[in-house]
């Protein structure tokens, strides 16, 4: 993996958005044949994901 | 051999810091450099975590590192994954850092920077970085559990449907303090008025792009916002400076009170991508860069402190807010020493992303350090003005006048010195009409920031830095005002739907923009009190607020020190013991004395019982425009007693609730049954 794309996956992890590629990984390995979403798809998805639970924010 | 030198090491880390600390306590008279109060606080920071967080992690918890994470267990590629720990530290950072940390020290200010240092730094090793990492531990040993589950499961139905009320509550102070922090740095501001409006279409671009245009390619869109927030800050000048444009954007209290509100329900109804989820990530990255270009700014100019050590409002006759400096620099600061907010978080996203055991130190303790640091370097940036100056903003136009000449004779009567021009030459400097009572210390913190950035960095001279720290302090604020709206209306939504299960459907319009226009009206009824009060609001809001934070960390301590307990290392509660118990001394006090106070600038009651006094009379007080406005503020004051005494009910139910719990364990009457997920071993699960 590149440097500049570890970076843009910490950058991404900071502000709480999962990286796609790992999530490819994940499911190519633990469940081999499943559907996978498309990049957008899953964007939306984990967007969804985030903001429908009553997560908190701090002062 | 190398214990040897671990030994000569740390010792020497101790003694640096004990040295420095002695230097910023005993010092009178003279001005003291900043760099004292940064090298104790840093020593004493490493020596908690070294030593405090280690024990913690190795007695108490007993970590390890082959008992596998729920990131490890059930591992999923998105919501729990194993994730290195920096990361996960910067993620947790930039979601526990807030405007908490800057305003409260700045607030505190007022009795100098003794007291609010000092606090700072041994409330944070003691209780607030305790509390975080105990939380994480705890959640984290279940599957990412929340606070509120965990009350439930720990101590109690009571305890957790308590907590539950109690968030809500909490969330509605905080939001509304924190809303009139941003109205306060924006009234009559042209100039902040137009930057912060522009973030608004801004994130909604972003949005836009990221939805239609380049979807998932968050660092890009994230970098253009970055750049038009910079085109926003030079837009704000040039409205300012244009005589036609200039008043139409010169805005008063009440109508920005009302734009926020219809902000914060426009966030909450709309879909999150187009506003919510933009405005975070800009959030998130001008956070972390704004903290360290202070620090950057702090090291290179080293300033020396002007405000003395004490001074003689630790009375309880401060003009910033009323009350002596116990118990009130305790609920003043807590974000930065301890904060029951990160609670929520160190038992939300974080625990789901640690890769291992041990890595919670790092993030639950070493991350608290961080803000704790971030707090004294606000404190720093409040500190930089001269006390007069800083009496000038802060102090609310009850205590100034409305003249400069009337505001410089009020400072010199506290012992201060302010020439007349001198506050009209700062704001001119500034970009700004006036800085006379803007008070919420969003302005003074600003004003510092860039004497700080300017010597520093230069650039664009302290007007434009003056607006772009006032810009990242609203972005801050309407960043946690928006989710926290939203979170409010999910929680109404939710308890609405125990009477009328069809308005908690999250998808059915009615219900979404009934419950937001609810909980937006709750909130916004305690902003615009605070808009209009002469006070300034932050007087009665600000302490309630603190209250209300310190009353979720008695909370979150309470579950912690039940977790310890039920463990079975009940000789280690005195951990969470010592501050709960610090907190309760604190909570209960303040709360004693804003509602029964006979000091009206105190006690709420009595403030109400002189008002109603003087309008049966027919006199009018400073600062009040009619006698009609009058019973209002008498209704005001009676209903901030009834929150404080809701507060100070609901932490005595939870302790009362956990104290039943500890002994029932202790004594052998309660089961003992844990409720952590069992331990396994990481070599049983693949890695992805």
């Amino acid at each position: 993996m590149g440097t500049v794309r570890k970076w843009i996956i910490v950058c991404r992890t900071i502000i709480g958005v999962p990286d796609y590629d790992r999530y490819v990984r994940h499911m190519q390995v633990r469940h081999p044949g499943a559907p996978v979403m498309a990049r957008a798809e899953f964007a939306r998805a984990r967007l969804e994901a985030r903001y429908s639970r009553p997560g908190s924010r701090c002062c | 051999m190398r214990s040897a030198r671990t030994v000569i090491i740390w010792g020497l880390i101790a003694a640096i810091g004990a040295g420095a600390l002695g230097r910023v306590a005993l010092s009178r008279g003279e001005s003291i450099n900043a760099a004292w109060l940064l090298t104790a606080a840093i020593c004493t920071y490493l020596v908690g975590y070294r030593f405090y967080a280690r024990f913690i992690a190795t007695k108490i918890f007993a970590l390890d590192d082959d008992r596998a994470t729920p990131a490890v267990r059930k591992s999923d590629g998105h919501d729990f994954v194993p994730t290195n720990r920096w990361v996960v530290f910067g993620h947790h950072f930039a979601a526990i850092a807030g405007p908490g940390p800057l305003v409260g020290p700045t607030l505190a200010a007022q009795f100098g920077y003794l007291p609010g240092a000092l606090w700072i730094v041994i409330g944070v090793v003691l209780g607030g970085a305790v509390q975080d990492f105990v939380i994480l531990c705890s959640s984290v040993r279940r599957d990412g559990r929340s606070l509120g589950q965990m009350a439930k499961d720990e101590i109690g139905p009571v305890a957790g449907i308590t907590a539950l009320v109690a968030v809500l509550g909490i969330m509605i102070v905080l939001i509304s303090v924190l809303a009139l922090v941003v109205v306060n740095a924006l009234k009559a501001s042209p100039w902040g008025t137009v930057t912060i409006s522009l973030t608004v279409p801004i994130a909604m671009f972003m949005g836009v792009y990221l939805r239609y245009l380049r979807p998932d390619k968050v660092l890009e869109a994230s970098a253009m916002g970055i750049l038009m927030l910079g085109g926003a800050l030079w837009a704000g000048q040039w409205v300012a400076a244009n005589p036609a444009l200039a008043p139409l954007f010169t805005l008063t209290g009440p109508t920005l009170a009302l734009l926020i509100m219809a902000y914060g329900f426009a966030a909450s109804v709309l879909p999150v991508w187009l506003l919510l989820a933009p405005r975070d990530y800009l959030s998130a990255f001008v956070k972390i860069g704004v903290v360290v270009a202070l620090a950057v700014g702090i090291l290179v100019v080293l300033p020396p402190l002007s405000m003395p050590a004490v001074t003689q409002f630790v009375d309880g006759t401060g003009p910033v807010f009323s009350g002596k400096v116990f118990p009130f620099v305790f609920i003043t600061i807590a974000c930065g020493a301890i904060s029951g907010f990160h609670a929520l978080i160190a038992s939300g996203t974080t625990p789901k992303l640690l890769a291992r055991e041990t890595d919670a130190k790092l993030i639950g303790y070493g991350a608290m350090l961080t803000e704790s640091l971030v707090a004294i370097m606000a404190l720093i940036a409040a500190c930089v003005l001269t006390p007069g100056v800083y009496f000038a903003i802060n102090a609310p136009v009850a205590a100034l006048g409305t003249t400069a000449e009337s505001a410089a004779l009020a400072v010199q009567q506290w012992g201060f010195v302010l020439q007349p021009g001198e506050m009209d030459a700062l704001a001119r400097s500034v970009g700004e009409s006036s800085l006379l009572s803007r008070t919420g210390g969003a302005p003074s913190l600003a004003v510092g920031m860039a004497h700080l950035f300017d010597r520093a960095l230069g650039g664009g001279g302290m007007a434009l830095w003056y607006h772009f720290a006032i810009m990242f302090e609203a972005l801050f604020i309407l960043t946690t005002l928006d989710a926290g709206t939203r979170v409010g209306r999910f929680m109404l939504q939710d308890l609405g739907g125990q009477l009328w299960p069809r308005f908690r459907e999250v998808t059915w319009q009615p219900a979404v923009w009934m419950a937001s226009a609810i909980f937006v009206a709750l909130w916004g009824y305690f902003l615009y009190q605070g808009v209009t009060d002469p006070l300034g609001g932050i007087n009665s809001l600000w302490p309630l607020f603190g209250m209300a934070n310190q009353l979720l960390a008695a909370v979150a301590l309470c579950v912690g020190t039940t977790v310890i307990i039920r463990m079975g290392k009940a000789r280690y509660a005195w951990a969470t013991l010592l501050p709960l118990c610090w907190l309760l001394v604190v909570v209960l006090t303040a709360g004693w004395q804003k509602l029964f106070s006979a000091d009206p600038r105190i006690g709420f009651l009595a403030h109400a019982d002189r008002f109603s006094a003087l309008h049966a009379a027919g006199t009018l007080p400073p600062g009040v425009p009619s006698l009609d406005a009058l019973p209002r503020m008498v209704f005001n004051d009676r209903l901030d007693a009834a929150v404080a005494a809701f507060f100070l009910v609901s932490v005595l139910v939870i302790v009362v609730e956990s104290v039943r719990v500890w002994l029932g364990v202790l004594a052998g009457r309660r089961p003992t049954a844990s409720t952590e997920v069992p331990a396994q071993s990481v070599t049983l699960f693949a890695a992805d």
